[in-house]
C-alpha cells in the first residue's frame, strides 16, 4: 500500500490502471471524464506505455481491441453518450473473448442529456449492451477508494475469465476528491502469459482472434462456451456491503453514488431505533440475487434507490418474487437523491 | 535439382471461397509473397475487417485480427503501438475503408503510424450483394443505384489514395491492378515497398489495387477485367501518388 493522497476519482482510476499494468490506454474526450484522459495522457507517456487520444470514441474501443488482441493490458474510458459509440466494439471484444477494462462515468441521459452524474445505463452495463448474446463484468464503486481498487480488480478478472469488465461509476464519483490508498502496482513481468494473443507465430502455429463464425454449429457451441463463461463469474464474483441488514424491517438496495446517501439516511434511522438496513451491490453483473433473497424473506419492504427511473429495480424484482413489496425512490435527470429523500421515503413506506 | 518455383509459404492449403474472376486471390497471393521474401511471417500480424476478404486468415497463413467493418485502422493501431517490433497490416475493400471507414484511415494516415494498409477497390459492395459505394463510378449501376449513380444524390466517387497522399503522416501511397502479368508484377513491387517501409519505419503506405467483382457487376470474368481497364483505371489512375524516398 501506499500512503494516503486526495484524489479525484477520475484521476484515481487512472493512477490504479497505470499499478494494474495497463500498458496501452486509448480515450476520447468527454464530460465528466475527461480529468481521466489528461491523466493518462501526461503519466503513460512518462511510464514509456502507450496513449492515444483518438478520433472517435468508437475507434477508441477499436484500439482496445487491437491491443488486447495483442496479449496487453488495455483500457478506455469515457461517458454515457461515449459509451454507446464503444458498444460496436465491446461487442467484438466480447465475442472475440479480449479481456478489456472500459469505464464509464455515467451521466445524464438519453441522447446528450446533460453532464451531471446519472445511473440511466445499468441496463445497458448489465445486459451486454451491444449486440449479441454476452455479458460485462459490471463493478459499482461508491467512492474514490473503491474506484482504485475496483479498477486493480477488473483487470485481474478480465485475464481471468477473458471477458470484458466495466467499472459503471458516475458524474459525482468522478468529480468528487477523497484520501486513496494505492496497492503497489503490478510487474509487468508478472502478467499473465496469453498464449492466444497476436505476437507474430514465431515457435507456434497461426493465433486468430475473431468473432465470426460462420455456417454450421459453431456459433451456437461459442454461444454456450461465453455461456459456461458467464455462470462461472456469477458464481465466483458476486460482491456487495451489507449495512445492518439482519434484523431490518426496511431493507434499502442502492449503489454507487446514490447509496451514499443511503448510508446516511441507515444511520439516522438506527440512532432513533429503526430497523432500516441497506444491500450495496458492489458487482452489478453478476447480481447479488442470493443475498437480496435470502433478505428479502425477514423484512417487510424492500426500498430501492437510484439515479434513473428504475433500472436495478428489475434485478432486485426478479431476486425477490411477490412475497416482499418492493418501493422505488429514484431521480433522474443528474439529480441525486438526497438523505432527507430517503428519510421521507422510508418513513412514507414504514 | 534446381527449385525454379514452389509454393508461396504463407499461403495455406485451403481453397479460397471467392467468386471467379475476382482479384481477392491474386491480391492474397501478392501480399504473402511479399511476406516470404522480406522474411518477416514469424512477426507479421494482419487485420481483416468485415467483408469478401473477412476471412483472409483462412488463406493468408500469418497471426491474424477480424476487425469490425471500418475499424481495421484503429485495431491494428492497438495491435502494433504496444509491440512496434511485429509487421502490422489491413486488408480492406472499398466499402470498408471509404465509407464506414473513412474517419479510421484518415486519422492513422495523419498519425503516420509504421501499418501497412493494403487496399481492394472494386467500386461495390460485394459481400452484401452490390450495392454502391463511395467509389462507384458515375453512372455505374448497383443494387443501390439501379438507375446508375448520380452525383446529384451520391456524391462523387471518393479517390482515396489522392486524399490520403495529401496527409503529411503518409510515406508512400500507390495505386496498382492485377488483370495481366505486367501489373500484377508492378503492383507486387508496390507492396513489397509498402511492407518495406514499415520495417525501416518510415510511416503509413497504402497500396490500393483495382480489382474486379464479376458477381455483383453481372459480368463474366473476361468482361469484368475489360470493364475495370475502360471504365475504372481512367478515372482512377495508376501509379505512385506519394512516395517521401522521391521528395528528398
Amino acid at each position: 500500500m501506499s500512503k494516503r493522497v486526495l484524489m479525484k476519482g477520475n484521476e484515481a482510476m487512472g493512477e490504479a490502471a497505470i499499478r494494474a499494468g495497463c500498458e496501452a490506454y486509448f480515450g476520447y474526450p468527454i464530460t465528466p471524464q475527461s480529468e481521466l484522459t489528461a491523466y493518462m495522457s501526461k503519466k503513460m507517456i512518462e511510464e514509456g506505455r502507450v496513449f492515444v487520444q483518438a478520433e472517435s470514441e468508437i475507434a477508441a474501443i477499436n484500439m482496445v481491441y487491437g491491443a488486447g488482441a495483442a496479449g496487453k493490458r488495455t483500457m478506455t474510458s469515457s461517458s454515457s453518450p461515449g459509451v454507446s459509440l464503444k458498444q460496436e466494439g465491446i461487442s467484438y471484444i466480447a465475442g472475440a473473448q479480449v479481456p478489456a477494462i472500459i469505464i464509464n462515468v455515467q451521466r445524464g441521459g438519453p441522447g446528450l442529456g446533460n453532464i451531471a452524474p446519472a445511473q440511466g445505463d445499468y441496463f445497458q452495463s448489465t445486459r451486454g449492451g451491444g449486440n449479441g448474446d454476452y455479458r460485462l463484468i459490471s463493478l459499482a464503486p461508491n467512492s474514490v477508494q473503491e474506484m482504485a481498487d475496483f479498477v486493480m480488480d477488473a483487470f485481474e478478472l478480465a485475464d481471468k475469465y477473458r471477458v470484458p469488465a466495466m467499472i459503471v461509476a458516475d458524474g459525482m464519483l468522478g468529480q468528487m476528491m477523497e484520501p486513496v490508498e494505492f496497492r503497489d502496482p503490478v510487474s509487468l513481468d508478472k502478467l499473465p502469459q496469453k498464449g492466444w494473443a497476436l505476437t507474430g507465430k514465431k515457435g507456434r502455429d497461426q493465433n486468430v482472434v475473431h468473432s465470426l463464425s460462420l455456417g454450421g454449429t459453431g456459433l451456437m457451441e461459442h454461444n454456450e462456451k461465453l455461456k459456461k463463461v458467464y455462470e462461472k463469474i456469477e458464481k465466483n464474483e458476486v460482491k456487495y456491503e451489507e449495512t445492518e441488514t439482519e434484523d431490518a424491517d426496511v431493507l434499502i438496495i442502492s449503489y454507487g453514488s446514490a447509496s451514499r446517501a443511503c448510508i446516511g439516511a441507515v444511520r439516522k434511522f438506527r440512532k432513533e431505533g429503526k430497523k432500516v438496513g441497506l444491500i450495496r451491490p458492489q458487482t452489478l453483473w453478476p447480481f447479488p440475487f442470493d443475498i437480496i433473497e435470502k433478505r428479502a424473506k425477514n423484512t417487510k419492504k424492500i426500498l430501492v434507490v437510484e439515479m434513473s427511473l428504475g433500472q436495478m429495480i428489475d434485478d432486485v424484482k426478479i431476486a425477490v418474487g411477490k412475497e416482499t413489496p418492493v418501493e422505488f425512490l429514484g431521480k433522474a435527470g443528474g439529480w441525486v437523491p438526497t438523505r432527507n429523500d430517503i428519510i421521507n421515503k422510508v418513513n412514507e413506506i414504514l | 535439382m534446381k527449385c525454379v518455383f514452389k509454393k508461396t509459404e504463407s499461403m495455406t492449403e485451403n481453397k479460397t471461397i471467392y467468386c471467379p474472376g475476382c482479384h481477392h486471390g491474386i491480391i492474397h497471393r501478392l501480399v504473402a509473397e511479399v511476406i516470404d521474401e522480406l522474411d518477416i511471417a514469424d512477426r507479421t500480424i494482419g487485420v481483416a475487417p468485415v467483408g469478401c476478404s473477412v476471412l483472409a486468415y483462412d488463406y493468408i497463413d500469418v497471426d491474424f485480427a477480424e476487425a469490425a467493418h471500418g475499424r481495421a485502422p484503429a485495431m491494428a493501431t492497438g495491435i502494433k503501438l504496444p509491440q512496434k517490433d511485429k509487421i502490422v497490416f489491413t486488408y480492406q475493400g472499398d466499402g470498408d475503408l471509404a465509407s464506414i471507414g473513412a474517419a479510421e484511415i484518415l486519422h492513422l494516415a495523419n498519425r503516420g503510424y509504421n501499418i501497412t494498409t493494403v487496399f481492394v477497390n472494386n467500386a461495390i459492395y460485394g459481400m452484401t450483394g452490390g450495392q454502391m459505394a463511395p467509389t462507384t463510378l458515375e453512372g455505374q449501376k448497383t443494387a443501390t443505384s439501379p438507375m446508375g449513380r448520380d452525383i446529384k444524390i451520391h456524391g462523387h466517387p471518393m479517390k482515396v489514395s489522392e486524399i490520403l497522399a495529401e496527409t503529411p503522416g503518409a510515406a508512400y501511397i500507390a495505386r496498382g491492378a492485377v488483370y495481366d502479368p505486367a501489373n500484377v508484377s508492378k503492383t507486387k513491387a508496390m507492396i513489397k515497398k509498402a511492407f518495406q517501409n514499415q520495417i525501416d519505419e518510415k510511416g503509413f503506405s497504402m497500396v490500393e489495387v483495382l480489382s474486379t467483382c464479376p458477381t455483383n457487376w453481372g459480368m463474366s470474368p473476361l468482361e469484368s477485367q475489360e470493364w475495370l481497364k475502360e471504365n475504372m483505371e481512367p478515372f482512377y489512375p495508376l501509379g505512385v501518388k506519394k512516395d517521401i524516398d522521391q521528395e528528398k
